[in-house]
């Protein structure tokens, strides 16, 4: 019943069409609750239930969806805390260290992403939550023990101010 | 939150499969019926404990951008910078963090090409450079957080 994240997998990039964009767009907000979600929203988008099933299958395989799941609303949850960490990693295996950074509980967004010398030397992000500051430093530091050797480097930046916040939408 | 609704929360940050009864095995896994299943979650959704429940779409493998973006800004003048960075609709995000490198904000567009034109933009308005820092590869998306 767990589901591995596509997003590290082989992903093929075939275009989603007006169909699936119709699909993404009745899902947008959430999967019906129902015992046969899909028998719903296939009657809501006068499709087959079966070229539903199919569509979206086709869709977490190329990536477009990475998993059908619960998110949670961390900062109700007693999650109160986070930092941006930034680690220095040697370009040739910040590919298999990602990978495990990423596969950490308390990590929710890993990247690579370019440096800009000498200002950024930092390749490799990790967003770190905790219920407490204390705990985001333990997760940190635990990155920092995964990282072993292969860390020439690493800050963490935490958030002082959000100073913009809109939601990211896909419009019809 | 008892104990149901700290399994379910937990088990469905995981993942459901596509399949006609999606639903059936987490009531097997967490011994209650469907019907229950499906009522905690919707009281979970409720009191916005959990933000959504679905299918968690990439925009990028949509056909639309998204980049990360960081600057050096002075104190005197961050406040004027943040109101011409933000005033952009393609800025979707912007925080203040705390080192040199202290405004740090998202840029989502439709096409690729209007990253560039954004980023231009708010360079030649806030007269600092703009540190572009786009996903080479992404490794996760979401918390497992227990709870």
């Amino acid at each position: 019943m767990q589901q591995q994240d596509i997003s590290m997998e082989q992903q093929d990039n075939r275009p989603i069409d007006e169909v699936d964009r119709r699909i993404i767009l009745a899902t947008q907000a959430g999967l019906p609750l129902a015992e046969q979600p899909y028998d719903v929203l296939a009657r809501q988008l006068d499709l087959a239930v079966e070229e539903l099933m199919e569509r979206l299958r086709a869709m977490q395989q190329s990536g477009v969806i990475r998993r059908i799941a619960a998110v949670p609303n961390h900062y109700a949850l007693g999650y109160r805390a986070n930092g941006m960490s930034v680690w220095n990693v040697p370009d040739e295996i910040v590919g298999e260290l990602g990978a495990r950074v990423g596969a950490l509980e308390f990590v929710s967004h890993c990247y690579q992403r370019p440096r800009h010398l000498p200002l950024w030397p930092y390749n490799l992000f990790a967003m770190v939550h905790g219920k407490t500051q204390d705990a985001v430093e333990q997760g940190v530091e635990q990155i920092a023990l995964l990282l072993g050797e292969y860390c020439r480097g690493h800050e963490v930046l935490y958030s002082k101010r959000i100073l913009k916040k809109t939601g990211l939408r896909i419009t019809g | 939150m008892d104990e149901l609704d700290r399994k379910l929360v937990n088990s469905l940050q995981d993942g459901l499969p596509v399949c006609d009864r999606p639903f059936d095995a987490l009531a097997d896994q967490t011994g209650v019926t469907v019907t229950e299943v499906l009522t905690r979650i919707q009281k979970l959704l409720d009191e916005k404990l959990l933000s959504r429940f679905g299918p968690m779409y990439n925009a990028e493998q949509l056909g639309g951008a998204v980049t990360l973006c960081a600057m050096q800004v002075a104190g005197e003048q961050f406040d004027a910078v943040a109101e011409m960075v933000n005033a952009h609709p393609e800025v979707a995000h912007n925080y203040e963090r705390e080192h040199p490198l202290n405004m740090w904000f998202v840029v989502a567009a439709e096409h690729p090409e209007q990253l560039a034109r954004v980023i231009r933009g708010i360079e030649q308005e806030t007269a600092c450079r703009v540190y572009d820092m786009p996903k080479q590869q992404e490794f996760y998306i979401g918390l497992k957080l227990a709870v």
